[in-house]
């Protein structure tokens, strides 16, 4: 005895409903406090709507500490990006022994992930005013750093500082793309009468170009939204956005709350765009890395 | 002539990435005049101050950690499974937290949850310690939620839910006994990921009031010498354990799968 089969039933489309806790936990907590602040900046305590927090961060010290954050982090970015490629590509096109490879990529986990606080105490145990290598020079080869105008707290310290972070991440994002060169590619041009500079700049380098500049916004961004490092390092005696922003909401600077909007709209703009150029060329080099 | 450069490249950028881990480890050995001894780990780790705010920081990671599998698990596993075309987006919201700075995200709860707005998280220490927990699974979204999509990319998610759903099994059965062990190894990546981005953080922590190690760290790395270099070898030995971690799980797991 079979029942006839129960005719389908048209049903409400309810799949949408399994995401809905996550849907709403972004909303919450990633996307209106984010909302907030960027329609914070430009509203007045009233309510109405102003460009006049914006123009608030027209002053000399402000303009000044975007000034330093963009160039700490675009040379941090810079720097981190030529030497990162360097090492990744001498473990994985450098002809060196396998074992290598896998220590210098958790290492590189490690160090990326080695950030914030301790860092900081890292290099000025280092290269503070009594740190291992400042001593080593000034007793050993009679180098007084400070007198040759290093100081770990200025443009130069930061951005030795943030390099132990970006480096890693550089290794870490670049070493997939180098190993998605092709041999064979190589080989075409070497049969074709190429040199090794001659591939690099004719061949390797135009196909890792936009990963390479992507990867670079990546990092530029991952420096400019950087706070606990440089609080740690400088306390509140260097002139960055974040440390700035930092003071703003601890209240230890009293300002109108609505300058620390303009403030932080200020870094999501810098940081947005810096992203939106990595996804767009991350997407333009994926084409030739399959 | 190649070889020659790629030892090059290599042997500079290990005397910069070890240099300052033995200038720190160095100096933290220094406390006692003219030898070395551990006194300054023995003043840290005696410290009441450190046990409290490292415990405190401990309890965040966990919770972080079981709210984040619990948030990212079923929602991953559903847009495999029902929702592919909902994938990109996602992920984009996914990856925001990159964008951005963890001091705005950080801001805006203060602005949204203060004690004169509609849910006054801020108000109690039990809704701030909430409101922290929040923060802290926003920051350890992206790594969550790509250690886990990556992990279900591996299995056969429509096939392993017809089986189970035709052995009788509901929705929770099927995530909890049938997709999670499936891609165990990559929530557990995930979850010392994310342990080791809480026990340090200082931004969130710090602003919102909270007394946890990072802001602690940054205390004492104001007011001594000698104590902050033994917690910075305290903090990166936690960051290498997590990673160490990591690497165990994925090699176990590689092993496991070979014997079939």
């Amino acid at each position: 005895m079979t029942r006839p089969p129960e005719r389908p039933r048209k049903r409400l489309p309810l799949h949408w409903l399994g995401v809905v806790p996550f849907l709403l936990f972004a909303l919450l907590f990633l996307v209106l406090p984010t909302m907030n602040i960027v329609l914070g900046a430009f509203r007045t305590p009233e309510g109405g709507f102003t460009l006049e927090n914006l123009r608030g961060l027209n002053t000399q010290s402000i303009r000044n500490a975007y000034w330093l954050s963009i160039k700490i982090s675009f040379a941090s970015a810079l720097l981190g990006s030529v030497v990162g490629f360097g090492v990744a590509a001498a473990i994985t096109l450098g002809g060196l022994p396998k074992f290598i490879r896998g220590p210098m990529l958790t290492f590189s986990g490690v160090a990326s992930n080695f950030a914030g606080v301790p860092l900081a105490f890292a290099f000025l145990a280092t290269i503070g005013p009594v740190g291992l290598v400042t001593v080593f020079l000034r007793t050993q080869l009679g180098l007084d750093l400070r007198l040759m105008g290093f100081n770990l707290l200025s443009f130069w310290g930061l951005t030795l500082t943030y390099l132990f972070f970006q480096i890693p991440l550089m290794i870490l994002i670049i070493t997939p793309a180098l190993d998605g060169l092709k041999r064979e590619w190589r080989e075409a041009a070497s049969i074709l009468g190429a040199t090794g500079p001659q591939y690099w700049r004719m061949v390797a380098l135009p196909i890792l170009f936009p990963s390479l500049l992507g990867t670079l916004a990546l990092l530029f961004a991952n420096a400019f939204g950087a706070v606990a490092t440089a609080i740690a390092l400088t306390g509140s005696s260097l002139n960055i956005v974040p440390i700035l922003l930092f003071a703003q909401i601890r209240g230890d600077v009293l300002g109108d709350p609505h300058l620390g909007y303009a403030l932080a709209f200020g870094m999501i703009v810098i940081t947005g765009v810096a992203n939106a150029v990595y996804i767009w060329l991350r997407a333009r080099s994926e084409r030739w890395l399959k | 002539m190649k070889q020659v450069w790629a030892w090059l490249a290599l042997g500079a950028g290990l005397i910069y990435f070890i240099l300052p881990l033995v200038g720190m480890a160095e100096f933290s050995l220094k406390m006692r005049r003219g030898v070395y001894s551990f006194d300054a780990y023995a003043k840290v780790l005696g410290d009441p101050k450190f046990q409290e705010t490292f415990g405190y920081s401990v309890l965040m990671a966990l919770f972080t950690i079981v709210f984040g599998i619990l948030l990212v698990v079923p929602t991953a596993y559903w847009v495999r499974l029902k929702l592919p075309g909902l994938r990109p987006y996602i992920e984009f919201i996914t990856l925001l937290p990159l964008v951005i700075p963890a001091i705005v995200i950080v801001f805006g709860y203060i602005r949204l949850y203060n004690t004169s707005s509609w849910l006054p998280l801020t108000g109690t220490a039990t809704g701030t310690n909430i409101l922290l927990m929040f923060g802290y699974a926003t920051l350890a979204l992206p790594y969550m939620y790509r250690a886990v999509d990556t992990g279900l990319r591996t299995i056969d998610v429509g096939t392993l839910t017809e089986a189970a759903q035709s052995l009788g099994a509901g929705w929770v059965t099927i995530l909890a006994r049938v997709i999670l062990p499936n891609v165990l190894v990559a929530v557990l990546s995930g979850a010392f990921l994310t342990f080791a981005i809480v026990i340090g953080e200082f931004t969130m922590a710090a602003l919102l009031n909270r007394p946890a190690f990072g802001p602690y760290m940054q205390l004492l790395g104001a007011n001594r010498a000698y104590e902050p270099a033994a917690l910075a070898v305290i903090a990166f030995a936690i960051t290498w354990a997590c990673m160490g971690l990591i690497q165990l799980v994925t090699r176990f797991s590689k092993h496991t799968r070979a014997q079939h």
